[in-house]
């Protein structure tokens, strides 16, 4: 079985340190100060740095033309991993043996130069992602076609559309030929067309018998292109098999998360400062829910802390798929202006009428912010069911799984 | 010690060879040469990049590459050559200066650039994976471009002066190399340290300016005493520069001085390269 193997991963971790030194950029000031601080350190206590591990002991084998999924919540390791193998960044510890040429797409147009025209973008982007001219000069056409840009191909990608580049972009990376692609959610840009042309042309490379790495937030791509697909969780590797069910899996682990209380949850974002304590769902009477009607109006309410007086403070609600797909959010600056904090506890409240989502189930992150700068953030903060409920306001009802939002629509017929 | 059996080995038994061994990274391991090789069309891509959009959306484009040397020699000759009388061995000052702004400013704009081409880049590192040490080598040759141009303007000159260069000329290119050489070393360097210190981008263009004046470019380096000339060698664009002039225009024969240059620019290429292979291990962690 050894002489099938693609991809060898044993025990592979990395370690991040935040807070430290690295977190910002060093200057030489701060390399003197810390050289010349050794000495008072004996007697004060170092600033501690958080080290937090992004891979934990993560091992697994993929044989050659295997198609695998990767998915998890942000964080939880995915790009890290991905980083790793297309030898990014070197792990803290263990090791992973790849046999056979590498290439990653981690982003759309790597290498592509405003500046440039398309014609020399694919040759530039080519040779990065690992081309020879030679391949390029042989493929020419056939990317030029793929792009359907012909008719720009000497103009500078700057004054491309958003479309046209993403295209053009695209169609250097789909004529890459290694023998293990690492994929990392590039297919989530471009139009919904093109999105069904990259995956079409995910699924022939899959077909051509090469070894795909496919990291993805879109679940149904992951079950129709990977057999197999990896759950991380915080670094480790929780589950690996059979798609269907580790996705089943990964979304039952998000309800686990959620049971911890809001106040006691570690994994949270920001500086401090303020601190999410308990969002609560309250229908129009005032009394807790769980589970929210289409078209209800109801309150999401936030309890905080504050340790100082904030002036002011803001707040946000964003509301996602359970595979962390954001469909809308709802911030305080949309419709009022930021609060003035002057008590250490206090809530605030958020109203939505007409609830827009369909049935199903949902999470939302909650932040307390100012501006760019972030107090608190936690993600995955709670989810919530919608049920069917009379959002249109005639006894029509969107069924489970159609789609997630629903729009009051008028319609009439004019005859001719 | 036996392993649970869900977990792989850490070592694989398998016959074949990995064609890419991650691993954790060491301190100090000398840059792979050969993988160098296998991506030298990737620096061919990387150094055609810079030199077409070295003018663009310019009006003069290439025009530029005639202008800067032609205009800094003109300057430098009124106010080093005509009102510093400046001694320039015999050689007319316009000429003299030339030769020496040919590899000086082959290096200033190769320094400055692989110094800060690893920041300005580093949307490609952190996306995708081959030998870092193509961009400070891209940002070195690049200049050549410009090079060549002052190299012909040298020549017109050499010509308006009726000036026949001496067979000495057959060893331009080993101080063309020279030169070469020295912007990379020192280059590896700076490019390494301003990953993590930004500091140094803001500090190469005092450096330049300090190094020109403790090279002999706007004068010889027989006015440099006697007892400080080895000293003097130790800033390696000395052996380049009194190279230039001694196989372009026949002007003293280089010293042992040179020597000192060599060797200091071998010391810097090597060091840079371990210096700089650390740093890449860890790159896309500190950019």
């Amino acid at each position: 079985m050894t002489d099938r193997i693609a991809i060898h991963v044993s025990h592979l971790s990395k370690q991040y340190r935040l807070g430290g030194p690295q977190e910002k950029y060093r200057t030489l000031r701060d390399a003197i100060i810390n050289s010349l601080k050794v000495s008072r350190k004996i007697f004060y206590k170092a600033p501690p740095v958080k080290e937090f591990w992004a891979l934990k002991d993560v091992s697994f084998d993929v044989e050659q033309g295997e198609v695998v999924g990767i998915i998890g919540r942000n964080g939880a390791g995915k790009s890290t991993l991905l980083k790793i193998l297309s030898r990014i960044t070197t792990p803290t510890d263990g090791i992973a043996d790849i046999y056979g040429r590498v290439g990653s797409l981690l982003e759309v147009g790597t290498g592509f130069h405003q500046e440039l025209t398309g014609r020399e973008n694919i040759y530039l982007s080519g040779s990065i992602l690992g081309m020879k001219r030679r391949e390029i000069d042989a493929k020419l056409d056939d990317i030029i076609k793929f792009s359907e840009v012909e008719k720009f191909l000497d103009t500078p990608v700057k004054r491309f559309s958003s479309g046209m580049y993403v295209r053009l972009a695209f169609a250097v990376a789909a004529h890459l030929e290694p023998e293990i692609l690492l994929v990392d959610e590039v297919l989530a840009v471009g139009d919904a067309g093109f999105q069904k042309k990259c995956l079409g042309k995910m699924g022939e490379v899959a077909k051509e018998g090469r070894t795909v790495l496919f990291v993805s937030h879109n679940m149904a791509a992951i079950e129709n292109l990977c057999p197999r697909t990896l759950l991380l969780n915080n670094g480790v590797l929780v589950f690996d098999g059979d798609s269907k069910r580790v996705i089943e899996r990964y979304q039952k682990s998000v309800d686990t998360i959620i049971s911890v209380p809001i106040s006691e949850r570690k994994d949270r974002w920001g500086e401090g400062g303020a601190k999410i304590c308990k969002v609560q769902i309250m229908d129009s009477d005032g009394e807790c829910i769980q589970n929210i009607k289409s078209g209800q109006t109801i309150d999401f309410v936030i309890e905080f802390t504050a340790d100082t007086h904030i002036h002011l403070l803001e707040f946000s609600i964003s509301f996602k798929t359970l595979m962390g797909f954001t469909l809308f959010y709802c911030e305080t600056k949309q419709s009022c202006a930021p609060f003035e904090i002057h008590k250490r506890r206090g809530h605030v409240t958020c109203t939505i009428d007409s609830f827009p989502l369909a049935p199903g189930t949902y999470s939302f992150n909650v932040t307390a912010h100012r501006g760019d700068r972030y107090y608190d953030l936690v993600r995955e903060a709670g989810t919530f069911t919608v049920d069917t409920g009379d959002f249109f306001g005639n006894g029509v009802t969107t069924e489970f799984g159609y789609s997630p939002f629903l729009v009051k629509s008028r319609w009439k017929m004019e005859r001719i | 010690m036996t392993l649970p059996p869900m977990v792989a080995p850490l070592v694989t038994g398998g016959e074949r060879e990995p064609t890419i061994k991650i691993r954790p990274h060491r301190k100090w391991t000398p840059v792979d040469l050969n993988e160098l090789w296998a991506y030298r069309e990737l620096i061919y891509s990387f150094t055609l990049r810079d030199i077409k959009l070295r003018y663009k959306q310019t009006g003069l484009g290439i025009v530029w590459a005639i202008l800067q040397p032609l205009l800094t020699m003109v300057i430098f000759t009124i106010f080093f050559g005509g009102l510093a009388k400046i001694p320039s061995e015999g050689v007319p000052y316009p000429l003299f200066v030339l030769a020496a702004l040919l590899p000086w400013t082959l290096f200033a704009s190769g320094l400055t650039r692989s110094t800060t081409s690893m920041v300005t880049d580093a949307n490609i590192m952190t996306k995708v994976y081959f030998p870092r040490l193509i961009m400070p080598l891209a940002s070195i040759i690049s200049p050549l471009v410009d090079f060549a141009v002052s190299l012909v303007i040298l020549f017109v000159m050499m010509v308006y002066y009726g000036f026949v260069p001496t067979a000495n000329i057959v060893f331009l290119p080993l101080f063309l190399l020279l030169a070469l050489a020295t912007s990379l070393g020192i280059g590896l360097w700076l490019s390494a340290l301003n990953v993590k210190y930004r500091d140094f981008q803001y500090t190469v263009p005092f450096l330049i300016q300090i190094w020109m004046f403790a090279s002999p470019v706007v004068y010889a380096s027989s006015l440099v005493p006697v007892s400080l000339r080895v000293w003097y060698g130790l800033n390696p664009m000395t052996g380049v520069i009194e190279g230039f002039r001694w196989a372009l225009l026949g002007s003293g024969a280089p010293s042992a001085m040179v020597l000192v240059s060599v060797g200091m620019v071998i010391l810097f290429l090597i060091s840079g390269m371990f210096y700089f292979h650390r740093m890449e291990q860890y790159y896309a962690d500190i950019v």
